[in-house]
This record gives C-alpha cells, sequence and structure tokens, in this order.
C-alpha cells in the first residue's frame, strides 16, 4: 500500500479564481471585432505583439539569466521572412508566420554559438552586434527595397482576406492567438522539469550544473524557442504595418528598449510581469502620445525609477504583499491527507 | 582615576541578515595591550572584529575608542581615527604589486612612525620582492605584506584576524616575533586566533568566545587548559 | 598604392574608436559597470560643445576648456546620485537604468536641437593633408585626433599604474570592502573612476563632432564601435584598446573600398570572427 505522501500542486484556491477571470477576459477579447472599433483592433494587437515580445523577453532574461539586448534580430529577421517568403517565394502569408518562426529558430542556432561565448554585459552587446549585421544585410537586401524598404504588395494583403474587415479580424485574431500560445507555452515549460532547471539555473548556475542540470543545453533551448516566438511575433507585426524598412524592423528602441522597460516595470522573472508592464507602457502612451519625445523621457524616467524603487517591479510589489498569482506557476508541496505523518521540522504549506 | 580604555566594546550584537552572530559581547582594549581572542569557528571572532572595524554595520554607543562611539562609522572612517584591520585570509589586492599593496595602505597619510622603509625594514623578505605581484608571495610573505599594509596607516589599534591560518608553525613562530617591534611603537594590538598557545603567549589578556557570547575573560597566565577547554567547547 | 591610403584612413580612425572605448574600458575596469548611454553622452560632449562655441565664440579646441570639466562634473554626479544604486552582482538595474538615461538623452537633445544633422568647424584644418608620397596623403586633423588618441591613453595608463589614484582605483575593483579599510570610500572613488571616463568621452565627443556630421540619434553606434574595440583588443588592457580599435578601422576602411555600403558590415564581421576565433581578445592582459 504504497501512497505518496506529499504532491507538488501549481494551483490554489485564489489562483484559480484569478485564472478564471483571466479566461473571461480572453473571450471577450476574442469578440472584440463585434465591439472594438479600427483603431481600437489595431492598438490590441500592439498590446498582444507587446506582450508576447516581452513574456519571451522575459523567459530569456528573467527565467534563463541570459539577457538579450539584441532580440530586434529576430523581430526584424521575421518581418523580413514574411516578406520575403510572400513576396519572393509565394507563400500565403498566414502559413509565412509560422515559417518565419523557423527561421528564426534556425537562425539562433548559429548566433548562440557565437554569442555564448561572452558573458553578462558582454553577451548584451554581442547580442546588439548581431542585431546590426542582420540590419546590415536587411539593407544590402535590394530585392525587398534595400535601406528604404518596401510595402506588401497589393496581392498579397488581399491574400489574407478578400474584406478589409476581414483582414483586420484575421490579424487581429491571429495576433490575439499568437500572443495566448506563446503564453501558454512559456507557462507550460516553466511547469516542466526544464522550468524548475531554469529556475536552479537562474538561482545559482554552478549548483544547478552540480547537480545534473545541463545548463548549456537548457540555455540553448530557451534562446532559439525565444528566438523562434519573436520571429513569428515579428512577421505578424510587419504584416498588420504591411511596410517594412531595415530601420524599423531592427529598431532597437522599439524592440528592445521598450521590451525590456514593460518588462522590468511590469515585474521580471514573473509571468505577470510582462502583461501588466505593457498595460502600464500603452496607458502612458494613450495620455502623453502627442508629446512625442517628452513621452520617451518620461518612460524612461519611470524605468529608472521602478529599478531603483520597485526592482521586482509592479507585479513583483503587488505579489508579494498579497501573495497573489494569477498563473498556476507556483510549486507547493502538499500533504495528502491519510499519508503516514513524518516528522519534519519545516514543511511547506 | 584610571585612564579610559583605547577600546570599548559595550554589549555588542551583531547580525547577518536574520542570524545573530554575537550576543552582547563585551570587551576592553587598554593602551598598550595586547589582548587576544580565542575561540571555535564560528564562534564570531571575525565578526567581533568586522564590527569593530566598520566593516559590519553596529550600533552606535556599542563601541568607543579613545572615548568616541564610533559603532555607526562606515570602514573608511574607522581607519582615520586609527583602528586597521590586518583582514583574514590577508586579502592582498592581486591588481598591486607588493610594494603598491603598501602604498596605499599609506593612503591616508596618517602621521606616525611607520614608513615604506621602515616596514621594509621590518620585513625584508617584502623589500626584495617590492615589485612583484602581490600573488607570487608565499603564505608567509603574504601575511607580512597584510600586516605592513595595515601598519602604514598607522594605527594606535591594531586588530588581526587569524594571521597563522595556513602557515607554517615556523613562519607562525617567525610573523609572532615581529609583533613587539609594532607594540613597542605603542601600537594596541587584538589578535584573533586559533593557535591558542601562540595567543597566549603573546597577549596579555584573553577573551574566549563561544557561540557569540564571551565565555572566559581574564589575565592570559590565569588562564589554564580547563578554564580554556571549558570555555571554548562550552562543556 | 592606394590600398595603403585606405590602410592608413583605417589606422587613424582607429584612433578615434579607441577614444571611444577607453572610457568604457575603464569603467567596466573599476566597477563592472557597462554604461549603455556612453554613446549618447558622446554626442551630448558635441553638443555641449557646440553651445560653447555658438556663446562664447572660441574654436572646438578651446571649447574643450569648458566641456571636459563639465563632463566629468556631470559623471561625478550621476554616479554618486545614481548610477552607485545600482552597482552589485545583478547585471540588469545598470542595464537597465543607462537605457534608460540613452532615451532620455537622445529624445532630450532631440527636444532642445531637433534631428538637424551638425557640424563643428575647425577651420582650415580640416581639410589639410601632408603629402608622404605619390599616392599617400594623410589628413592634419585625422592625424591630430590620432596623436590625441594615443596622448590621453598614455596618459590614462600613467593615470592607473603611476599614481595613487590609479592605485586606489585598481584596488578598489579588486577588492571594495578591503579598499574601505585603506580609507577609501567606494561611492567617491567610482564617481571619479566616471568622472573619468565621461572627461574622456567629452574629448571624444569634440573629435568626432569636428571629423563628421552629428545628431541626437548617432550615440548608439558609437557605443558599438567601443564595445567591439574594447572586444578586439581584449580585456583590461588600454593598449589594446587601441590596437582594436585600430582592427576595427581598418576593417570598416577596407569594406568601405570594397563597397561603400559594406564599411559597417566589415567592422561587425571583423569583431565576430574575433570573437569566434579568439574570444579573449587579440592582446587581453592576464588577470593575477
Amino acid at each position: 500500500m504504497s501512497q505518496p505522501a506529499v504532491q507538488v500542486r501549481f494551483a490554489d484556491r485564489r489562483s484559480a479564481i484569478s485564472l478564471a477571470a483571466f479566461a473571461a477576459l480572453l473571450v471577450a477579447l476574442a469578440a472584440a471585432p463585434v465591439w472594438a472599433g479600427r483603431d481600437d483592433l489595431r492598438l490590441l494587437g500592439e498590446i498582444y505583439a507587446y506582450v508576447a515580445l516581452a513574456s519571451l523577453w522575459n523567459l530569456l532574461a528573467g527565467y534563463a539569466g541570459l539577457v538579450s539586448v539584441g532580440q530586434q534580430a529576430y523581430v526584424g529577421l521575421g518581418g523580413y521572412m514574411l516578406f520575403g517568403l510572400t513576396i519572393l517565394a509565394g507563400i500565403s502569408p498566414l502559413w509565412a508566420i509560422p515559417a518565419a518562426g523557423l527561421i528564426g529558430a534556425l537562425a539562433a542556432v548559429p548566433v548562440a554559438a557565437l554569442v555564448f561565448r561572452l558573458r553578462g554585459h558582454y553577451f548584451a552587446i554581442g547580442t546588439w552586434v548581431v542585431a546590426e549585421v542582420f540590419r546590415l544585410l536587411a539593407s544590402q537586401a535590394s530585392a525587398l527595397g534595400g535601406g528604404s524598404g518596401t510595402s506588401l504588395p497589393a496581392t498579397i494583403v488581399i491574400a489574407i482576406a478578400p474584406t478589409r474587415a476581414m483582414r483586420e479580424f484575421v490579424v487581429y485574431w491571429i495576433a490575439l492567438a499568437l500572443a495566448v500560445a506563446i503564453l501558454g507555452l512559456i507557462l507550460w515549460l516553466l511547469r516542466s522539469r526544464y522550468g524548475l532547471a531554469l529556475t536552479a539555473i537562474r538561482d545559482n548556475e554552478l549548483a544547478a550544473s552540480s547537480n545534473g542540470v545541463d545548463v548549456g543545453r537548457v540555455k540553448l533551448v530557451v534562446y532559439v524557442f525565444t528566438a523562434c516566438g519573436t520571429a513569428m511575433v515579428g512577421a505578424l507585426i510587419f504584416l498588420q504595418k504591411l511596410r517594412i524598412s531595415p530601420d524599423a524592423a531592427f529598431n532597437v528602441n522599439d524592440w528592445t528598449a521598450f521590451v525590456i522597460f514593460i518588462t522590468v516595470i511590469g515585474g521580471i522573472g514573473r509571468l505577470e510581469g510582462p502583461i501588466v508592464g505593457t498595460i502600464v507602457f500603452f496607458a502612458l502612451r494613450q495620455t502623453l502620445a502627442d508629446r512625442g519625445a517628452l513621452y520617451l523621457m518620461m518612460l524612461g524616467a519611470v524605468a529608472i525609477a521602478v529599478m531603483l524603487k520597485a526592482p521586482k517591479g509592479i507585479w513583483g510589489l503587488v505579489a508579494a504583499r498579497l501573495d497573489w498569482q494569477i498563473f498556476p506557476l507556483q510549486r507547493r508541496v502538499v500533504r495528502l491527507p491519510g499519508s503516514a505523518s513524518i516528522r519534519n521540522k519545516g514543511e511547506a504549506t | 582615576m584610571p585612564e579610559a580604555p583605547l577600546l570599548e566594546v559595550r554589549a555588542l550584537s551583531a547580525f547577518y541578515g536574520d542570524f545573530q552572530a554575537l550576543f552582547g559581547v563585551s570587551l576592553a582594549v587598554e593602551r598598550g595591550e595586547v589582548v587576544a581572542v580565542i575561540g571555535a569557528n564560528g564562534a564570531g571572532k571575525s565578526t567581533l572584529l568586522k564590527s569593530i572595524a566598520g566593516l559590519m554595520p553596529g550600533q552606535r554607543d556599542a563601541v568607543l575608542f579613545d572615548g568616541a562611539p564610533i559603532g555607526d562609522l562606515p570602514a573608511q572612517r574607522v581607519v582615520a581615527r586609527g583602528i586597521a584591520l590586518v583582514p583574514e585570509g590577508r586579502r592582498l589586492f592581486p591588481s598591486l604589486s607588493v610594494e603598491e599593496n603598501l602604498l596605499i595602505g599609506g593612503q591616508l597619510r596618517r602621521p606616525g612612525p611607520w614608513t615604506l622603509e621602515r616596514i621594509f625594514a621590518l620585513f625584508p623578505a617584502l623589500a626584495e620582492r617590492r615589485h612583484l605581484p602581490s600573488t607570487a608571495l608565499s603564505g608567509g610573505q603574504q601575511q607580512m605584506a597584510a600586516l605592513g599594509r595595515a601598519l602604514m596607516s598607522n594605527p594606535r589599534l591594531l586588530l588581526c584576524d587569524e594571521i597563522s591560518l595556513g602557515l607554517a608553525p615556523i613562519v607562525i613562530r617567525d610573523i609572532y616575533a615581529r609583533l613587539p617591534a609594532i607594540t613597542a611603537e605603542g601600537t594596541s594590538l587584538v589578535i584573533v586566533e586559533q593557535d591558542i598557545a601562540q595567543a597566549l603567549a603573546a597577549a596579555s589578556q584573553v577573551y574566549c568566545l563561544q557561540e557569540g557570547r564571551v565565555a572566559f575573560a581574564g589575565p592570559a597566565r590565569a588562564a589554564t587548559r580547563e578554564t580554556i577547554a571549558a570555555a571554548y567547547f562550552g562543556v | 598604392m592606394e590600398w595603403a591610403n585606405t590602410i592608413v584612413q583605417g589606422v587613424l580612425t582607429g584612433g578615434l574608436y579607441a577614444m571611444f572605448a577607453a572610457g568604457l574600458s575603464l569603467i567596466f575596469g573599476v566597477m563592472r559597470l557597462v554604461n549603455i548611454a556612453h554613446g549618447d553622452f558622446i554626442v551630448l560632449a558635441a553638443y555641449l560643445a557646440l553651445v560653447v562655441i555658438e556663446t562664447l565664440g572660441v574654436d572646438p579646441l578651446v571649447s574643450l576648456l569648458v566641456v571636459v570639466p563639465l563632463m566629468g562634473g556631470i559623471g561625478y554626479a550621476l554616479q554618486r546620485g545614481l548610477l552607485n544604486r545600482t552597482l552589485g552582482d545583478d547585471l540588469l538595474p545598470p542595464l537597465l537604468v543607462t537605457f534608460g538615461l540613452s532615451v532620455i538623452i537622445q529624445n532630450g537633445l532631440l527636444e532642445l536641437f531637433t534631428a538637424d544633422s551638425r557640424r563643428l568647424q575647425a577651420g582650415a584644418i580640416e581639410v589639410a593633408s601632408w603629402q608622404l608620397a605619390s599616392n599617400l596623403s594623410i589628413g592634419v586633423l585625422p592625424l591630430l585626433q590620432f596623436a590625441i588618441a594615443v596622448a590621453v591613453i598614455g596618459g590614462l595608463q600613467a593615470l592607473f599604474y603611476r599614481t595613487a589614484l590609479g592605485r586606489a582605483f585598481r584596488a578598489t575593483s579588486d577588492d571594495p570592502a578591503i579598499a574601505r579599510l585603506m580609507g577609501l570610500d567606494n561611492a567617491h572613488v567610482f564617481a571619479l573612476a566616471m568622472a573619468l571616463s565621461l572627461g574622456v568621452v567629452a574629448i571624444a565627443g569634440v573629435l568626432l563632432a569636428v571629423r563628421a556630421n552629428f545628431d541626437p540619434a548617432i550615440g548608439p553606434a558609437r557605443l558599438i564601435f567601443g564595445f567591439e574595440a574594447v572586444i578586439i583588443g581584449g580585456l583590461g588592457n588600454l593598449w589594446g584598446t587601441l590596437a582594436g580599435g585600430i582592427v576595427l578601422g581598418v576593417a570598416q576602411a577596407i569594406g568601405a573600398k570594397l563597397d561603400p555600403g559594406w564599411q559597417l558590415l566589415a567592422g561587425h564581421l571583423a569583431f565576430l570572427g574575433v570573437l569566434a576565433v579568439r574570444p579573449e581578445g587579440l592582446f587581453p592582459r592576464i588577470r593575477g
């Protein structure tokens, strides 16, 4: 009669409620084409893109400790693959998105081989240099407009859906689906043994490796996975914009600085953080939008202030204070009823 | 009216985060005296020295130097007052040569008898190696360099944290043989030691710490093997 | 002999890159801080020089007398007031804070000066050149800038290895806690290092502004050049940084000669090549 005495559970009652609320929100958002106008749909699409990018960066930097400031390489790569595959290879735009993701993943392998030789700050700037190389290569691609870029031809735009309204709905739903899928995959990854390995690596790499964690491989997997997701989001972003250029595609401010700000303001190392951060980012943007440079200065100042005063971000503050989690991620050891008693000094609740 | 002690530690408590390492430790060092602090590993000896030296935060009135409260001063202000620490494990600066390590000890240019030349006279082995990187020295030579570096600040009180650690007995004896030259200049000494015999031979007063508390305090003469063993191990 | 000209141009440009890199290398050496806004500070210095020149009517070299101490003061205040609080084992706080500074500086300059390209006028020296051989001529200005770069690096080396301040920098970098036992105030030492770094940045900014057009957005590219020069040359070695800058400059010059659009790419590929083959750099200083 062997029965396990304890079990690892992720959810608790409060997180179950929060998760249900989140699910209800998703349903409402999926129905947005019904209740939201064109501009709002675009805005929501942008929000989903940033939630996805920030969640992926959070996985890379907050969980795997790979602080990259070069993810714009994959955003731009994804965008250019979308344009390249549809314009030059005749692939349908909707299929081009996962294809871009695949190409992003493949490109990430040799890049990792190179940049993983650097550590810490040098790794960070090394990734930036790689992004610059991608940008320069894109400027050389005359088939896609070279330095000034190109627009998506009307024939391809129509291939998405026959009417403009349908097109906007389709792109919107893909954006929502992609963001949810990425969040879901990250959640699944973190709940798996990989997630445990990641947390161990984040806390103490040496200890993790001496406990049998293949640190190099875990980092590579996370890097490739992140590149794949980032490339898909990039493809979608530029599908929505209908126009691409090297400076826009590989812009370090748009795709890295803001993503980092979002993640840090929201709360790094926790899944809910990027969502909170994105909301704050867009709230700031909507209120200060016409101030241009001043808005950006304000953003930089807020990021600095949050980093100094609340390094765990807004969600970090809230969650610590109230012991909340929306996504069932925290591992709790639960004693099962009816098992033999264990005399144990420190039992986790 | 007897003169106030040079150093007075009054009911000092010290914490590493939530962990309490010292529980109300009291100690006094008279001018020109050599005091030994002994105890098992983890008893709190290094913590005591670090608290006095200002490397660890402390309560203002828990440490009095020459009558003035210094318990909350940061390390760079404590050394300016005249207390120097020879840290556990020597901790010379690897990027600096032997001579540069000594020179940086004299950064504050406090007046006093110790100069670069006098340190080299006290430790000729260092003079021979003055331009070598500090990492090229043997353990004993590194200890001498660490001592010399602390002396360069012309302290009135020198705190020595386990200077015998990891050294061969003959080297330990060699180093301890130079201590009288230091005290002859009027410098008071606090020696933290695992080598009890050496500590008792060098000191006039001995304190034994056990799990963060003073278990024995008295003249070195009065410290018999039995009293020490009882205080050391808490049996 | 056209290639000789190209190589020489590259070498001289390398001096400028080494200037970009010197300040970066310095603060990383002393306090393990990478300042993402480093390039933006170079541009800030250029604009400060512009303001000084336009208000006081002096020439760029004289403006250094104002800009260098001013930037040094900014560096001291910045480190003491803000950046000291980000130091520690975690990479993210200084990265994020300096990213924030980068955004603030770029947009602040944009608001004040617009995105228009500017240039500092240095007079006749800008076009003067020496004819060394029938096909080989060296611009006087680039040569002067190279000489200044060498002098600055030599000065920094002398500072680090022959002065008490340099000892203080090295000791604090080795072991900040024990450095305090020597009477050194870590906050003050780090702030002095940043002041020195921004002082060097000021010189680099003015040199850049005389040589090429500048606008608020060119900062990040200068950061990358500086960074590449440091990595190619090897960490912990300022002369190595000069060598790294030269390698970068020459690679870019060769690339530009083959095709103008390849200039930057050639430099980046040279960097990635060094990274692939010899990640510790060409002349790493072995840390004791």
